[in-house]
């Protein structure tokens, strides 16, 4: 069998100029105006962007061991609704993915999945537990190849445990991806701490337990000359370090989700744990300064922390609920409404901080890459004037915590082309793309 | 108004109607036969995640008093998941056709959650959840202040409010729902209050509450006071470096023999301490401040039952629509019908 050839129709490039895009054997083959269609299926791209295959850099599948959660299979079809190619499977998993037998497992289930790229992160340590360096050499040498390791969920809090860890990945270009969270400043924590935690009586997650690790983490990252990347960065206090760090050349990359450019603590007093995330929706003003530093490059990429729960672990008090919300399928839309609607950003930011950069920061060489003649096809086609109210009932992802559930958002996923295959087309799922997996 | 989950959404109009009220049901108790017939028929559910045997039995006497049907239900100590067993019970609960619930849980949000789920269609009462909201504590405190403030003005309670008495509540404010209802509730019916606490003990934002802090428990009363309440310290918050010491705490922070003295050297007669119960007697309170004729201790718990009446009458006879309740007599045309 031939593989399908597709000519993309008058798409705008990164929201800027418009041309057509001949897709073939699994890369871009022209770009040009008015391509010859013959022997290809037409796709009418007009009003359409066109951007490079979403990389997330922080998706929890969570296979193997919480099936009912989700599964490969499950949460690659949402990210591949939600417009991405690529996903980063975080190791706290059950058994934890600490081992290149863990890690191996996974990237083949997102190969038989077909669905995205799916790249296993392997834990720092062992059963995500903080005392013994996981075999980070084993998993970055085994078939799934991987270069982020984290214990997310989990702080690597023990300070020279972070330091032999950021020092060792050096040896195989890895970076750490570091959950900061001080632990005993956030014993039992359920929300923010501030104006709101006061009046709800709900013990309180402190700004100042994300900022002394990451101020920490980035002196470390210095000291050793290795590579940090700060998780789901959360108040307006981590970005001053951050933005700080960076003037002084460290090597740092910090993450915002999208929940945290749009929600604030003040969700929490409807006690609906839908709401409830580690770390916490904060303030207003800290939504305000996460978009600044997405916007002016302080915060380098956006994560979505897309943590599905089966739905017994929210329909309950909140104290007993689980952290987490699902992304996947929204983030696209979330981004564009915090940073596109507010003029903050352009379509060709969207992709960098989006696509590329997150990319870049995972070393995935065929991901993130530019629309250009020869690159792979890892593509989305964006319609940026539709408008779309969220329905967790109706996403692909088995988890219904979405925190934007019944919200009007902009943006609709047309489709997704994962190695020129499309596996999106008119908005729903097509089929995976099971030729030519490396 | 369905539900009564917390003192910072109570209204005067319903707060004020609640102590009217209670007032009207304190008189219940003075007599021989201590029950109406308001609530015959009606099913009443105690629902206790957490020991409480003060506030159960309180409610469980408002709603014998009021003949309803009473069903006590201890949910501690259940082998399945904590938030499986909320959702459960509830739905069991519903089953019975209970018609109130009244809720005692750990988490803070619980009673709302129950409220709000669509678990339940029964009228639901917070007796206490984590360290979120206490509404009864802080109505019968209100009803104990407010007879105190119109027995020295020389008015009927009824109808009146606290407008311009001083109230000072000490203590471990960061883990009291009691606080946390009764700074609303009181600045809701006018009175000026003082939280006093080791800044440990406060929570962080708590300077966005509608009240003064303090530090310094001798200070705040040179400045005149009518209440203190002081507020209940678990010793064990010493293990967690809340305080250095029982010893420390009860010399910066307890209401000791010396400013129970000191109240008479600062010419405040009339001024009332007050304490929720139960007394860690020498560390908060020392034991003279609590049997002096200034304690309303006994009062607060003659008083609750009274309130607890209110709250289940008001809210099972749906008389707290969105308007004002009507005058206490109209209100309870059950009362005048007794023999």
């Amino acid at each position: 069998m031939t593989p399908a050839s597709y000519l993309i129709r008058s798409a705008s490039l990164l929201g800027g100029a418009t041309a057509d895009v001949l897709v073939r054997d699994g890369a871009i083959a022209a770009i040009g105006d008015g391509l010859d269609h013959d022997g290809t299926t037409v796709i009418d791209a007009a009003s359409l962007v066109a951007l490079p295959g979403l990389v997330d850099l922080h998706t929890h599948l969570r296979e193997p061991g919480r099936e009912d959660a989700e599964t490969v299979e499950t949460g690659t079809r949402a990210a591949a609704l939600g417009g991405f190619t690529a996903v980063h499977a975080m190791a706290n998993s059950s058994p934890v993915a600490d081992t290149a037998g863990v890690v191996e497992q996974v990237w083949q289930l997102g190969r038989e999945s077909g669905w995205v790229d799916v790249r296993p992160v392997g834990a720092v340590t062992v059963g995500l537990a903080g005392d013994q360096l996981a075999e980070l050499g084993a998993m970055a040498d085994s078939r799934a190849r991987v270069r982020v390791f984290s214990d997310d969920g989990i702080c690597v809090s023990d300070p020279v445990m972070m330091r032999r860890a950021l020092e060792y990945v050096k040896a195989f270009d890895g970076v750490i991806a570091q959950h900061a969270q001080e632990p005993r400043l956030t014993a039992g924590a359920q929300m923010n701490e501030g104006k709101v935690s006061a009046v709800l009586g709900l013990a309180g997650w402190p700004a100042v337990a994300e900022e002394s690790i990451i101020a920490r983490d980035v002196l470390l990252a210095q000291h050793v000359g290795s590579r940090l990347h700060v998780c789901h960065v959360s108040t307006a206090g981590s970005v001053e370090i951050i933005r700080w760090a960076k003037e002084r050349g460290i090597n740092v990359t910090a993450e915002v989700t999208p929940h945290h450019l749009l929600l604030t603590e003040e969700l929490v007093r409807s006690w609906n744990p839908v709401y409830k995330v580690n770390p916490p929706l904060r303030a207003d003003e800290d939504v305000h300064a996460l978009r600044a530093a997405l916007a002016d490059g302080t915060i380098d990429i956006v994560g979505t922390d897309h943590a599905p729960h089966p739905s017994e672990a929210k329909d309950c008090e909140w104290a007993s609920a689980a952290m987490g919300m699902t992304g996947l399928e929204t983030a696209l839309s979330v981004v564009q409404e915090t940073m596109i609607e507010t003029g903050l950003m352009t379509w060709a930011d969207f992709a960098r901080v989006t696509s590329t950069t997150p990319a870049r920061i995972g070393r995935l060489t065929d991901q993130g890459r530019p629309l250009e003649v020869g690159e792979p096809a890892n593509l989305v086609l964006v319609d940026p004037a539709a408008r779309w109210t969220v329905d967790p009932q109706a996403m692909a992802t088995k988890g219904r915590n979405s925190p934007f559930a019944g919200l009007e958002l902009p943006g609709r996923v047309v489709a997704t082309f994962f190695r020129g295959h499309p596996t999106v087309l008119d908005g729903a799922l097509n089929t995976p793309c099971l030729h030519g997996a490396n | 108004m369905r539900h009564l989950l917390d003192t910072e959404s109570l209204s005067r109009d319903h707060a004020i109607a609640i102590l009217d009220t209670a007032q009207e049901m304190s008189a219940v108790g003075e007599r021989e036969v201590k029950k109406l017939p308001a609530l015959r028929g009606r099913t009443v559910v105690n629902l206790f995640f957490e020991d409480s045997t003060r506030t159960r039995i309180s409610f469980e006497a408002a709603a014998k008093r009021l003949s309803a049907d009473v069903i006590n239900f201890s949910a501690k100590g259940s082998s399945v998941s904590k938030g499986e067993s909320l959702k459960d019970t509830a739905q069991t609960l519903e089953a019975m056709s209970a018609d109130a619930v009244v809720i005692r849980h750990w988490a803070s949000g619980a009673p709302a959650r129950l409220a709000n789920s669509g678990w339940i269609d029964a009228a639901v009462i917070n007796a206490g959840d984590g360290t979120h909201a206490h509404p009864t504590q802080a109505l019968l405190d209100a009803f104990t202040m407010r007879a105190h403030w119109a027995g020295l003005a020389g008015t009927p309670s009824v109808g009146g409010d606290l407008a311009g008495m001083r109230v000072i509540i000490a203590g471990d404010v960061l883990h009291s729902r009691v606080a946390r209802s009764n700074v609303w509730l009181l600045r809701t019916l006018g009175a000026r209050v003082t939280l006093v606490a080791p800044p440990t003990l406060l929570p962080v934002g708590v300077e966005h509450w509608p009240c003064e802090v303090s530090y310094d428990l001798d200070a705040a009363l040179e400045k005149g006071v009518d209440a203190v309440m002081m507020l209940r310290v678990q010793a064990e918050r010493m293990n967690a470096s809340f305080f250095p010491s029982t010893r420390e705490y009860a010399r910066r922070w307890g209401f000791d023999d010396a400013r129970l003295a000191r109240l008479d050297a600062l010419a405040l007669k009339d001024t009332i301490v007050m304490h929720p119960g139960p007394m860690n007697r020498g560390l908060e309170i020392s034991s003279a401040a609590a049997d002096s004729p200034r304690s309303t201790v006994l009062d607060q718990v003659r008083n609750g039952v009274s309130v607890r009446m209110a709250a289940l009458y008001l809210l099972l006879s749906g008389d707290l629509k969105s308007t004002p309740a009507p005058a206490p007599s109209a209100a309870l045309p059950l009362v005048k019908d007794l023999p």
